[in-house]
């Protein structure tokens, strides 16, 4: 059975509870895989730590939580520092270049790391809180964990009213960033 | 602590991905909750959200009382008015409507009262799971009672079981705990809601008699003679039957009486009448039990990493089952002693320092050597960890 | 008026309360006042908490509920969410209602749910024989207040009226017309509406302060009650020992579960429309 672990971690206000939501919605809901969610915060509405974890597999999912990533997604320099050293051997880590310098802990190859400057982009459409979903696309296009259509769709169905057009040129801008990272590496 | 915007409805009849608080909302609307009383707590407060978005929009009422021994006093208020009513806590709460559970139960008045569980003593961890209520659950309350509860492992369960609470208390005019944990209140899975038409409901039994002849708290019409474990019927208050409820013991008639045969008579209904319905209420979701040497019995969030431990187990040849009570109270006696005399060793994995495992031991009654492994600190034991706990009680080296 | 023996369950008789108690006065008030308004007897529900008022509901012949201590109004307010059409009233003692249950007097007063409270202050827990309450004046004696009570009461029809109950009145056993009068207009009141009735306890509290038998208590009610017009003339020390009798508020605010059906009624047509 195909189990794929992913950790999405950042700062509070950074949309990381969401961002979890809308990729296991995207794989179980509109993939029509199984998925299991999960979170963990401070008491802080804004600002402290914030974890989502997304389990997602073709078969029935027992063990809730993630053990060693095959994802990750670092938001913040915090959460890199934390759980960079968990990820799994042929794990992928993705991170905000805006916010996160990689390096300093050698034990994975820099080949693991993909980075795109997410909180740039956001700030470049205008509104960084918007973060959250230019980070889904930027994962999407780097992992395949999910397919980029039931992401689009899991996306808009979240997202507030009014503010479609906007998330979609976020995602959008997510995928593009990764592709152009990929042709640099 | 919900932050994220949840698009809500009743149930839709598709697919959905789903908080288990979410769930429970859910399956409380399709159960014909009509009136829900609370007061903010972690890990629960999303049920209280989204009954407050909901209830209105089914015709039913919210109120956020002033604390949680209010909450339960107004769930009990409506549900003497005729109304299916529910409650959401967590353990410092779950302490505060003891008192008025206990009423509950002694004036057999249906609820559902629902423990989100988590890190305790006390404040404890408000955000992190834990399975510490099991035993308050069963007698938190002061008095000899009845008690029913269950315990949900997955988001589908939740709905379900969230159904099947409000059916029983309804069905034994009794309350009822949902026994949840932060793991499987705040988790997202998959869920196939029922369309409203597929969901079972069950409502309390109503007087078949004219108020002339309506005794209160007697057996009900056709009953057999002797019948020591019936359940009254329920007249709404407001119909034009007029009786008493009381928190002291009463007679038939609902008005107070000393001690003596009667109130002996009606302690010990209160217990049978849940006693002999705990096979119909007993649901256990077994894997890999039939041939299994080791059983491990566990149960809401933690039987998920029990299950794990149960796979990894068989593909190192240990023939490890897996038995999961949803129904923890009543307690399942019969099946673990039945099994305890066919296994070599029981190991019992609960977020707590031995509570369920307690029952077990007593069930097993020495055919088997019983271990309990738990966590306290706020995590989710790891599948890990419980297969090395099993290991050791196979006497395998770790 | 009608006969108020067809309110009672005269076959649960006879009832707890001692001879010479305030509270079979009082209950008589509520009775009165009751049929008075013409209630339908199968549309009134009655709830108590615990202590010697508490009592009450089980010699009343209506829907009755008899709480634990303290949360008779929480109950109350959970059936009146779910049965508006009912009349509900609150027969509640002074421990019972500002001590135990003080939260959730200024809560239901706060919300302004239609509910009628009356309040049997005899100063005393009576039921567990004569320990102190927050309606004990000052330097008086209990059993627990052997040397006289330390504290300061409460004035409830103030506490009642500053958490915002629409309706507050207070009068004696003794003054029993005027009782039933105020207990008649707050079952009419639309709101949370609040009566407290000075009862008195021979047993415990009278005899404990040697303020004589049942008739000299009641004499003391008489002698000490002052309007709210004389109390206003009047220095605090001289006030300090009556009892201000009248009605303090009496004002239409929009009631609670009308407020909450409004809201069914605009998501019902939000439904509709879409």
């Amino acid at each position: 059975m195909r189990r794929t672990e992913v950790r999405l971690s950042g700062e509070g206000g950074q949309g990381i509870i969401l961002a979890g939501i809308i990729l296991a919605e995207a794989a179980a809901i509109y993939d029509g895989a199984n998925a299991v969610q999960s979170q963990s915060y401070g008491p802080e509405s804004r600002g402290g730590a914030s974890k989502a974890e997304v389990i997602i597999a073709d078969g029935e999912i027992d063990y809730p939580k993630v053990e060693r990533p095959d994802v990750l997604l670092a938001m913040n320099q915090e959460a890199y520092d934390k759980y960079a050293p968990s990820l799994k051997d042929d794990g992928i880590i993705v991170i905000d270049s805006t916010n996160v310098t990689a390096g300093g802990t050698p034990s994975f190859q820099a080949s693991h790391v993909r980075g795109g400057p997410i909180t740039g982009l956001a700030r470049d459409l205008g509104r960084e809180i918007v973060a959250n979903i230019v980070a889904l696309g930027f994962l999407c296009a780097v992992t395949g964990v999910v397919s980029r259509e039931s992401l689009e769709k899991a996306v808009l169905a979240r997202v507030p009213k009014g503010t479609e057009d906007l998330n979609r040129r976020a995602l959008a801008a997510g995928f593009s960033a990764a592709q152009a990272e990929a042709s640099r590496v | 602590m919900s932050a994220v915007p949840e698009p809500t409805s009743a149930a839709t009849g598709r697919s959905r991905l789903l908080q288990g608080n979410e769930a429970c909302a859910e399956g409380a609307i399709a159960a014909g909750c009509r009136f829900f009383a609370g007061y903010p707590i972690t890990p629960s407060t999303e049920i209280a959200e989204l009954m407050s978005e909901m209830l209105p929009r089914h015709g039913g009422r919210f109120i956020q009382m002033e604390d949680e021994i209010a909450s339960m006093a107004a769930v009990i208020g409506a549900s003497l008015g005729g109304a299916k009513a529910m409650t959401a806590t967590s353990g410092p709460g779950f302490s505060l409507k003891q008192e008025n559970l206990g009423f509950a139960a002694f004036t057999e008045i249906p609820c559902v009262i629902v423990d989100a569980q988590r890190g305790g003593p006390s404040s404890g961890l408000p955000t992190a799971p834990a399975q510490g209520d099991v035993m308050q659950a069963r007698w938190g309350t002061h008095g000899d009672h009845p008690a029913v509860a269950f315990c949900p492992s997955t988001v589908s369960e939740v709905f379900e079981l969230t159904v099947k609470a409000f059916n029983t208390a309804e069905a034994l005019r009794t309350p009822v705990i949902l026994l949840m944990d932060e793991v499987v209140a705040h988790m997202r899975e998959k869920v196939a809601l029922p369309s409203p038409g597929e969901v079972r409901v069950v409502d309390r039994p109503r007087p078949s008699v004219p108020p002339g002849e309506y005794i209160a708290y007697g057996p009900p019409p056709g009953a057999p003679a002797g019948d020591d474990a019936y359940v009254p019927e329920m007249a709404d208050f407001g119909t034009g039957y007029r009786y008493h409820v009381t928190g002291l013991t009463h007679g038939k008639n609902g008005l107070p009486i000393g001690p003596g045969p009667e109130a002996e008579f009606l302690v010990r209904r209160l217990s049978r009448k849940v006693e002999k319905a705990a096979p119909q209420l007993e649901l256990n979701r077994n894997e890999l039990v039939d041939d299994a040497e080791y059983l491990v019995v566990s149960y809401g969030g933690a039987a998920r990493s029990a299950l794990r431990a149960v796979r990894l187990a068989r593909e190192m040849g240990v023939a490890a089952g897996l038995f999961r009570p949803t129904t923890i109270w009543p307690f399942p006696f019969q099946a673990v002693a039945s099994l305890a005399a066919k296994v070599k060793g029981i190991l019992v994995v609960e977020l707590n320092l031995g509570q369920l495992s307690l029952e077990v031991e007593r069930a097993a009654a020495g055919h088997c050597p019983v271990q309990q492994y738990g966590r306290v600190g706020g995590e989710l034991m790891r599948p890990s960890e419980v297969l090395d706990a099993l290991l050791r009680l196979t006497g395998r080296k770790v | 008026m009608g006969d108020i023996h067809r309110y009672l369950r005269e076959y649960y008789m006879p009832h707890i309360w001692c001879p010479g108690c305030g509270h079979g006065i009082i209950l008589g008030a509520v009775l009165r006042a009751i049929d008075i308004a013409g209630l339908d007897q199968n549309n009134v529900a009655v709830i108590s908490g615990i202590g010697c008022a508490s009592r009450a509901t089980g010699y009343v012949d209506f829907c009755t509920l008899h709480t634990t201590h303290g949360r008779a109004l929480p109950f109350a307010t959970g059936l009146k969410m779910v049965r508006p059409d009912m009349k509900i009233v609150v027969l509640t003692g002074d421990g019972d209602t500002a001590a135990i249950g003080g939260n959730h007097l200024i809560h239901a007063a706060r919300r302004n749910i239609d509910i009628t409270t009356v309040v049997f202050n005899n100063s005393v827990y009576g039921m567990t024989s004569g320990q102190y309450s927050p309606m004990t004046p000052t330097s008086r004696f209990a059993t627990t207040a052997p040397y006289g009570n330390l504290e300061r009461p409460f004035d409830l029809c103030a506490l009642a009226s500053a958490a915002g109950a629409t309706y507050v009145a207070r009068s004696t056993a003794y003054h029993v017309r005027q009782l039933t009068t105020y207990i008649g207009r707050g079952l009419a009141h639309k709101g949370f509406s609040f009566i407290e009735a000075v009862s008195q306890c021979p047993t415990y509290y009278g005899r404990r302060n040697r303020l004589g038998a049942a008739p000299a208590m009641l004499e003391w009610q008489k002698r000490n009650s002052i309007s709210i017009e004389q109390a206003k003339d009047m220095e605090p020390a001289e006030r300090e020992d009556k009892i201000v009798t009248g009605e303090f508020v009496n004002q239409t605010v929009p009631e609670y579960t009308e407020v909450y059906a409004q809201l069914i009624g605009r998501l019902g047509r939000q439904g509709e429309s879409r």
